[in-house]
């Protein structure tokens, strides 16, 4: 597969990334560099093979929680005990580039 | 006493014994900080005020008469994409060029409990990415070996510091061989955990499913002593697992004689540099005179590791940095009007063009219509090689093979061909994506005197195994 100029300004549209002229030519030719190399991929038939998006899904320790995400979250201890405390507002407040006493302050959201 | 050249237990025990004391050993490595690194480049922020009251603290124990804890008054860096509360953390980006966390890293947490003395935070690729440390936003770090050359990346930093004596042990992260290989270029021990066995809780995320926090040390005993301290279950990361910890420094000394190694063809093709290849194979038949057993075994699956392992370290790139938007912390544009014109101009602003590259091609393997052709693609060719480790550990206790295929190359010498660069992990990135442990010790120089690295694989959770190699191989 090959990405063009469109595919380019599709994804960092999707990926909010503003790109100069310059960088979407560089952009497109490193994605079609990489590309053709990921497409060796294609050699192996793969219809037959679980896919694996975590390492503990495999060996995990406990198999109750094997396989599934969303169960191994459920048990997190600190959930278990009740929400772990939030930061102090100030302390969450103290990186923001801009914040007044309460709140991040951002420009007009309504607006795209 | 030369105060540069001690080890974890040397330097330990001397502040023990009253013969030095942890503020003068502190002091000595700022100073040698101050001396080397100006060349070099390995620290991004230092942490004088910090180090000297944990060090002073650590003094008034030993006047006490107290013992010290395992890493009382040793001097140590931390790479910086782990947090430290209260103190800059950048991740090598300029989008948190002024960002201090509000809280610990736990494996950092742990290294201070254990009485380390943090000298400050280690230079390293942007967020992590890249094979050479020339990707930082800041500067690029030096092979204190030989400063024309790079040090390896992404824990570059880490990795130089050791090297020069500026720090006693550091901590660094490996998502793609980042520990490993920049512990071949500078010719230290570079370990990297089981995956689940060092919380990742406050390092800051490249790659979720591959990210792993391990050592950079002189020693292989050093290596075990860190990986004691930092290794177990921490409620704050759900991936860390719940496996005890054995005392991994007591498990060298365990019966070395009757293991076997298992040696893959696939590691010693096309590609890998004479010289590399002969101290390699030197290293191999010295553990057999050793006593160990040569077993050949096979990964057949190893030429796709480079393309599956971009696909899904970037995918979760694409993810994890999308929390980069200038609301909360980090750079934010001037003068935007709109909201989305705010993200996407301080992402601009704030991104490295590796950081872009990354985030692009992850955003389009994700994507609609991609997302079977190669996210999910790459996702099951990871389960096939895995299947190739737990087939070979079948057979074997261990498996060894070159950590990187050539020595540290040129500054500039790959950063214009993002293949070239990711082909030098060509040899790490399987571990971490079947998420085994893997140790990486020094094996020898080139001629021109460059260090080459002997990696030593091995089982989930069964670090004590290439511990025990490496340090067979080490005393030997």
């Amino acid at each position: 597969m090959k990405a063009t100029d469109k595919d380019v300004a599709y994804v960092a549209e999707l990926a909010n990334l503003e790109l100069t002229a310059e960088e979407r030519g560089g952009m497109l030719r490193d994605l079609n560099s990489i590309l053709a190399y990921v497409d060796l991929l294609n050699e192996l038939d793969t219809s037959d093979v679980p896919p694996m998006a975590q390492v503990s899904d495999r060996y995990g320790v406990d198999e109750s929680r094997q396989g599934s995400e969303r169960f191994v979250y459920a048990s997190r201890e600190d959930i278990l005990e009740g929400l772990r405390k939030s930061l102090p507002q100030a302390e969450a407040l103290a990186n923001a580039p801009d914040a007044d006493e309460e709140f991040f302050r951002v420009p007009k959201v309504i607006e795209r | 006493m030369e105060l540069n050249s001690l080890t974890i237990e040397a330097a330990r025990a001397a502040v023990q014994r009253r013969e030095v004391t942890a503020l003068e050993l502190a002091e000595a490595h700022f100073a040698r900080i101050k001396q080397e690194d100006g060349q070099i480049g390995a620290f991004l922020t230092l942490s004088k005020e910090r180090a000297l009251e944990q060090a002073d603290r650590m003094d008034r124990m030993a006047a006490e008469g107290k013992t010290l804890p395992p890493l009382g008054g040793v001097p140590v860096g931390i790479k910086d994409v782990m947090s430290t509360r209260g103190l800059r953390t950048t991740a090598g980006s300029k989008i948190l060029e002024n960002y201090v966390p509000p809280y610990d890293c736990t494996a950092v947490a742990r290294m201070e409990a254990a009485g380390a003395v943090v000298l400050g935070k280690m230079n390293c690729d942007e967020f992590a990415m890249g094979s050479s440390n020339e990707n930082s936003a800041y500067r690029p770090v030096r092979n204190p070996r030989d400063l024309g050359r790079v040090p390896g990346g992404s824990s570059g930093g880490s990795a130089a510091a050791v090297a020069a004596d500026m720090a006693v042990a550091t901590l660094g992260s490996d998502t793609g061989g980042s520990i490993r290989q920049p512990a071949s270029f500078c010719g230290v021990v570079g370990l990297m955990p089981t995956y689940g066995r060092v919380s990742r809780y406050g390092l800051i995320a490249f790659a979720s499913s591959l990210d792993h926090i391990g050592p950079l040390t002189k020693t292989v005993t050093d290596a075990a002593i860190v990986l004691r301290t930092i290794a177990g279950r921490d409620p704050m990361d759900s991936t860390s697992a719940e496996v005890p910890v054995p005392d991994y420094v007591a498990e060298l000394e365990k019966p070395f004689r009757g293991m076997r190694l298992g040696v893959a063809k696939e590691y010693f093709g096309e590609g890998l540099n004479d010289e590399v290849r002969q101290a390699v194979e030197a290293a191999i038949d010295k553990l057999k005179s050793l006593g160990c057993e040569i077993v050949p075994v096979s990964l057949p699956h190893t030429p796709y590791a480079i393309p599956t392992y971009y696909l899904i370290a970037t995918a979760e790139a694409s993810a994890n940095l999308a929390r980069f938007d200038g609301v909360r912390y980090g750079h934010r544009a001037r003068g935007v009007q709109t909201l989305s014109e705010m993200y996407r101009r301080s992402r601009a602003e704030g991104f490295g063009a590796e950081v872009k590259r990354r985030i692009m091609l992850g955003t389009y393997a994700l994507s609609a219509g991609y997302y079977d052709a190669y996210y999910l693609k790459a996702q099951k060719v990871r389960t096939l090689l895995t299947r190739d480790f737990d087939e070979a550990f079948r057979k074997v206790d261990a498996i060894v093979t070159p950590t990187s295929p050539t020595a540290a190359f040129r500054l500039g010498e790959k950063s214009n061909d993002p293949m070239a660069m990711y082909l030098a992990d060509v040899y790490t990135v399987t571990a971490d994506l079947a998420g085994i442990p893997g140790i990486s010790v020094p094996c020898g120089v080139t001629r021109e005197k460059l260090p080459i690295g002997l990696q030593i694989l091995g089982k989930h959770f069964d670090e004590a195994a290439i511990l025990r190699v490496a340090y067979a191989y080490e005393q030997a």
